[in-house]
């Protein structure tokens, strides 16, 4: 029988939680890498025991952890990101110039064809790239040298590059988003790269159109319609029909379109789960109740998930990695909270159970389904 | 020998318990923070870039070296550090600050 196994990072280490395709039952392993930040953890398409781990502290910093055993046995591979030369600046919080600065990773993507090859987003806002299995990083510098640079700005968490798309019908085709900056998308294996921002509106930015300066939280799409994106903006959710050329909002009815996480049902491309949160001063559900809430129509229409969450003095966020579906059917969605809590839905987000309640925030979730 | 401490996060990092101990033939040259903490990082690859930055090896803000009842973090990184640590008699400290949550 097929399992799941879910990659937890959080606050003060890493944790998997694993189960039979039924996903009533949990086998919890960790923490890994105790007392560190897990920014994210994500496994290999191709080689699904093949796991990569951001793992950093402020302390020591930056370190990527790499296993071949599903999380069993870990090694620590290369951790020497190094802006392809002088980096330049960025805009600052007070509006001056302030130089690039590595701080970590906060994503990582493996490649869907080698195993080999993992992608890397990280603050200051930057895209790297193994082709060893994690052993040595190399810039993409393209994304970083884009003229729009200078005007880059760090969103409260820092400037950071945390969504990275692999098109798999475009091998070429890449979008990344940064916070604040926005949505960009290279078209040659990252090369170059174009902002992909038009038909966002952000009134805390002095041009509320403007080509970059916009805080995307996270972006996800359908493996089988690349063409289709969905965003969660800092306020309002996003959909862009035509690879990112052009966006409209799809918020419609819900209760509030400020939030973090947004991700697609494995096997309905229109069926979408958003986490709304109250506001930017007030990162906690609405009325202190947790729920999911589900378009099955692509955006617009939206009913809320409860069955299972809690629906009273909940004062938890979802941040930005911290949701993913399996492959199962029925699709499986899970998130984890910044209380410690993993909880999933093995039927699509109608019922809801925690996995955990207990570990610490939590920063990322990802899911593998296993044969 | 000389003895290098360092904070619980890097032990395990670096699969080690208890005190680091450096042959003093490991180090090249005066023995001082920077031949040192080569020497450390020359034993351990994985602790490259968690004490010092890979690039400009400066020391990560959130650590001080102590040695002696000293801190020593902000002295030349090419001074000598004090006989007793090139004796193996004090451990030269990596300490982590006390931050954070």
């Amino acid at each position: 029988m097929s399992g799941v196994r879910v990659l937890v990072g959080t606050k003060k280490g890493a944790f998997i939680l694993t189960s039979d395709g039924k996903r009533d039952q949990w086998n919890v392993s960790g923490p890994h890498f105790a007392g560190w930040e897990i920014y994210h953890m994500k496994g290999s398409p191709v080689s699904p025991d093949r796991l990569f781990a951001s793992q950093s502290t402020g302390w020591h910093g930056q370190v990527i952890q790499r296993s071949d055993d599903g999380g069993t046995t870990w090694e620590a591979v290369g951790n020497k990101f190094v802006y392809d030369g002088i980096p330049g600046t960025h805009q600052w919080y007070d509006g001056t110039q302030h130089p690039w600065e590595f701080k970590r990773v906060w994503h990582l993507e493996p490649s869907l064809t080698d195993p080999d090859t993992v992608y890397a987003g990280v603050e200051d806002a930057a895209l790297f790239r193994s082709t060893d299995g994690g052993q040595s990083w190399q810039e993409m510098a393209g994304l970083r040298e884009h003229p729009s640079g200078a005007k880059w700005q760090p969103g409260a968490g820092g400037m950071c590059l945390h969504t990275i798309l692999l098109d798999p019908s475009h091998p070429e085709r890449m979008v990344i988003a940064i916070s604040a900056a926005g949505a960009f998308r290279s078209d040659d294996g990252g090369r170059t790269w174009k902002p992909i921002n038009r038909g966002l509106h952000s009134q805390y930015i002095p041009d509320p159109t403007a080509e970059v300066g916009h805080c995307v939280h996270h972006v996800a799409l359908h493996p089988a319609r690349p063409n289709v994106l969905f965003m969660q903006k800092h306020w309002d959710v996003m959909r862009s029909d035509d690879a990112g050329e052009s966006w409209h909002e799809i918020s419609g009815n819900l209760p509030t379109d400020f939030g973090f996480v947004i991700d697609v049902h494995a096997h309905e491309p229109d069926t979408l789960y958003v986490v709304p949160i109250k506001s930017d001063s007030e990162h906690f559900p609405p009325e202190g109740k947790l729920r999911v809430y589900r378009s099955r129509s692509g955006g617009n229409e939206w009913e809320a998930l409860t069955r299972g969450l809690p629906q009273s003095d909940c004062y938890v966020n979802v941040l930005r990695d911290a949701m993913s579906v399996d492959q199962l059917a029925p699709c499986g969605v899970y998130f984890g909270t910044t209380g410690g809590q993993v909880y999933a839905s093995a039927d699509a987000g109608d019922n809801w159970a925690p996995i955990v309640r207990d570990l610490p925030a939590v920063l990322s979730v990802e899911v593998q389904t296993l044969p | 020998m000389i003895r290098v401490v360092l904070p619980p996060h890097l032990r395990i990092l670096a699969r080690v318990e208890g005190d680091v101990e450096l042959p003093v033939e490991a180090i090249e040259g005066p023995v001082t923070q920077r031949t040192v903490l080569d020497a450390l990082e020359s034993r351990y690859p994985v602790l490259r870039g968690t004490i010092r930055d890979h690039v400009t090896l400066q020391r990560r803000a959130f650590l001080r070296y102590f040695v002696c009842g000293q801190d020593v973090s902000h002295d030349p990184s090419d001074a000598p550090l004090p006989d007793a640590v090139a004796r193996g008699e004090e451990p030269f400290y990596v300490i982590g600050a006390i931050a954070g949550g």
